[in-house]
């Protein structure tokens, strides 16, 4: 962590806590009926976007799942436009068309969420072919979870993005659950980084839920991907706090002590970054810590507030945007 | 105007003079497929003409990665049947991704494919689907029947900002043709009237639009005067030529290798049904010749019978006037 100042790592810890309260706050618009279909919360997931997309520039690309709102608030996406998108409004990132599985800001390199699992891992392969071909030194980086590890374009892409040396890293965020099936039961081998050597890259494992364990995984990953020397598949071992998805009705299979476990402070990578913060002298005062928790929730405060006010789409604009000109 | 000189051409060669034209002149096209075309590869070699694994699903996703990062991939498939295991990234992806992200960015890409049988290649291999990718709202769809139409349409495909499918007709793939030299790009959604006539209109694509020209020499010689329509492209799909002819003729033949289930001549014959004036126009019902409703078979004596010809368009348009 030689490399991040104390105001980077309170920056990071802000970020997670934003990613936290932005879930909770779509969590609790979802029951209320603001928010419509479907909402994956990324909670307990933060510090593998954070400590993956500290590592990157504008100019670096990124890619998303179903479960994206982390991905979008770490690469530095604007939480207004987002929450809009949500609540389905004209001033959402994409105009309503989109909602949660579905944002995007192609100014920032974030190349979209996506609701098919493993969907994007070949288009973000694709983003870092063109990076290869600009060759100005970016990286595209893939987030993606065990379950996506046992789909085809997981396999066909790395193995392509191996051959070719293209600048990808490709960030498996292990929650243990691809819905309701435990990894545990569907990945033939110990880790998913294990599979890596199949492509004769590095796979890298991390925990997860240790942002800056994450931070300097990526960071050797990036550095090796901007050197032309290829991509990397890393595991980053963590758990989603929350079901698969927020629907009252949602089934989940996994058992309530082992979620339990993964909730407690030695666990959440929120606290445990706290913590440690909090551990060397003079790094976040507890009125530093509740300065920065009353700036989130303004921020999200916000965010809400612009959502509502902006206006359904007209029913005119269904048909925009359907062919680019 | 200047003076355009052609060429006698083949319609593969004439669709590679139109990539090999476009990517002088736009550094930011690359071609990828699982084997290089020649003449690309010897003219620009790495990396803008890549030979690569056989992964159609992950190529076509790359494909879309590369567009939205600025580039103007063409990916060729080969034959249509191997893209099907690229659908996700066809259906889920492509088709959708300009909209879903409200317009925020443009992914020019064409996919590049081979449709139809006659090779004595059995099931899999001689497949006409461009009806299915029809249903995906979002995607070009270009059918290109002669050497100059492929040029001319290879190259709009490039320039257009969306995800264009070529469909290319195997079975042409040799034929020649006279073909303009250097920069003639043919418009998306303009049918063609390929032979002008009174009696009828039949709408023909690809290999058929051949089949139909020699069923019009034949109508011809027994004093019926057909006229020929080629849309060249299927989206968008220029129905107000095909209107037009209708309204002329009165009679409607809709002529396609593809099975008729579902597909671009029902699709036709549907908008000219549902518009008032199209319809009573019509002097006899809408008729379709089609391949018949199975998988094609290998043997030649079955393929040649599953796949219509010049004497069904014959037959049925004769029926159809009732001369």
């Amino acid at each position: 962590m030689s490399q991040l100042t104390p105001d980077r790592q309170r920056q990071m810890l802000r970020q997670m806590l934003t990613i936290r309260r932005f879930e909770e706050r779509a969590s609790e618009g979802f029951r209320a009926g603001e928010i419509y279909g479907v909402v994956h919360a990324y909670s307990g997931e933060e510090a593998v976007a954070v400590g993956v997309c500290a590592t990157l520039t504008d100019r670096d690309k990124i890619i998303s799942n179903h479960r994206g709102h982390g991905h979008c608030i770490a690469k530095g996406a604007d939480l207004d436009r987002m929450m809009a998108e949500l609540f389905g409004r004209a001033d959402g990132y994409c105009k309503g068309k989109g909602g949660s599985m579905h944002i995007a800001d192609f100014k920032i390199g974030m190349l979209g969420a996506n609701g098919i699992v493993a969907g994007g891992i070949s288009i973000i392969t694709g983003a870092g072919l063109a990076a290869q071909m600009d060759g100005e030194g970016a990286v595209a980086v893939g987030f993606f979870g065990d379950g996506a590890s046992n789909a085809g374009p997981f396999h066909e892409s790395i193995n392509i993005a191996a051959g070719w040396k293209l600048p990808v890293v490709y960030v498996c965020e292990n929650n243990q659950w691809a819905v309701n099936v435990p990894a545990a039961e569907s990945v033939p081998t110990p880790n998913v980084a294990d599979r890596a050597a199949g492509y004769g890259i590095p796979g890298v494992i991390v925990d997860g839920n240790d942002v800056f364990a994450v931070y300097e995984a990526a960071a050797a990953a990036v550095a090796r991907a901007r050197a032309g020397e290829g991509p990397t598949l890393i595991e980053a071992k963590t758990y989603r706090h929350r079901p698969h998805t927020e629907r009252i009705d949602q089934p989940d299979a996994r058992p309530k002590e082992e979620v339990a476990r993964w909730l407690e402070p030695d666990r959440d990578p929120i606290p445990r970054l706290i913590a440690r913060l909090q551990a060397q002298q003079g790094q976040l005062s507890d009125q530093e810590l509740a300065e920065m928790e009353a700036a989130v929730q303004a921020d999200i405060a916000r965010a809400v507030a612009f959502a509502k006010a902006s206006p359904f789409p007209t029913l005119a604009s269904a048909l925009d945007d359907v062919f680019a000109a | 105007m200047t003076q355009t000189q052609t060429r006698t051409l083949s319609y593969n060669d004439a669709i590679i003079e139109g990539i090999a034209e476009e990517m002088r002149r736009d550094p930011q096209i690359f071609h990828m497929s699982t084997e290089a075309p020649g003449p690309l590869a010897a003219e620009f070699g790495m990396p803008r003409v890549r030979q690569t694994p056989i992964a159609e699903s992950a190529l076509t996703g790359m494909a879309i990665g590369a567009a939205g990062a600025g580039y103007r991939p063409i990916v060729d498939w080969r034959l249509v049947t191997f893209c099907f295991v690229a659908m996700d990234q066809i259906v889920n992806q492509a088709a959708k991704i300009h909209y879903m992200f409200g317009g925020q960015t443009t992914f020019p890409i064409v996919f590049r494919t081979t449709v139809g049988g006659g090779a004595r290649r059995a099931a899999q291999h001689s497949q006409s689907p461009y009806s299915m990718f029809m249903q995906l709202t979002g995607l070009k769809l270009a059918l290109p029947s002669t050497p100059a139409d492929a040029k001319g349409l290879i190259k709009t495909a490039i320039r257009d900002n969306n995800p264009v499918v070529f469909f290319e007709a195997g079975r042409i793939g040799g034929m020649t043709g006279p073909v303009p030299a250097g920069d003639v790009a043919i418009p998306f959604g303009q049918a063609d009237i390929k032979r002008a006539g009174a009696d009828v209109t039949i709408v023909a694509l690809a290999w058929m639009v051949h089949e139909a020209l020699a069923a019009a020499e034949e109508l011809a010689a027994v004093g019926i005067s057909a006229e020929v329509i080629d849309p060249r492209t299927l989206a968008p799909l220029d129905i107000a030529t095909i209107r037009a002819s209708v309204l002329k003729t009165g009679h409607l033949a809709l002529a396609d290798e593809a099975p008729p289930n579902a597909s671009a001549t029902a699709d036709i014959a549907a908008r000219i049904a549902e518009d008032p004036e199209a319809f009573a126009a019509l002097k006899a019902p809408i008729a379709r010749i089609s391949g018949l409703e199975a998988p094609i078979p290998y043997s030649p004596a079955l393929e040649d019978h599953v796949f219509p010809g010049r004497q069904r368009i014959v037959e049925r348009v004769r029926a159809l006037l009732g001369r």
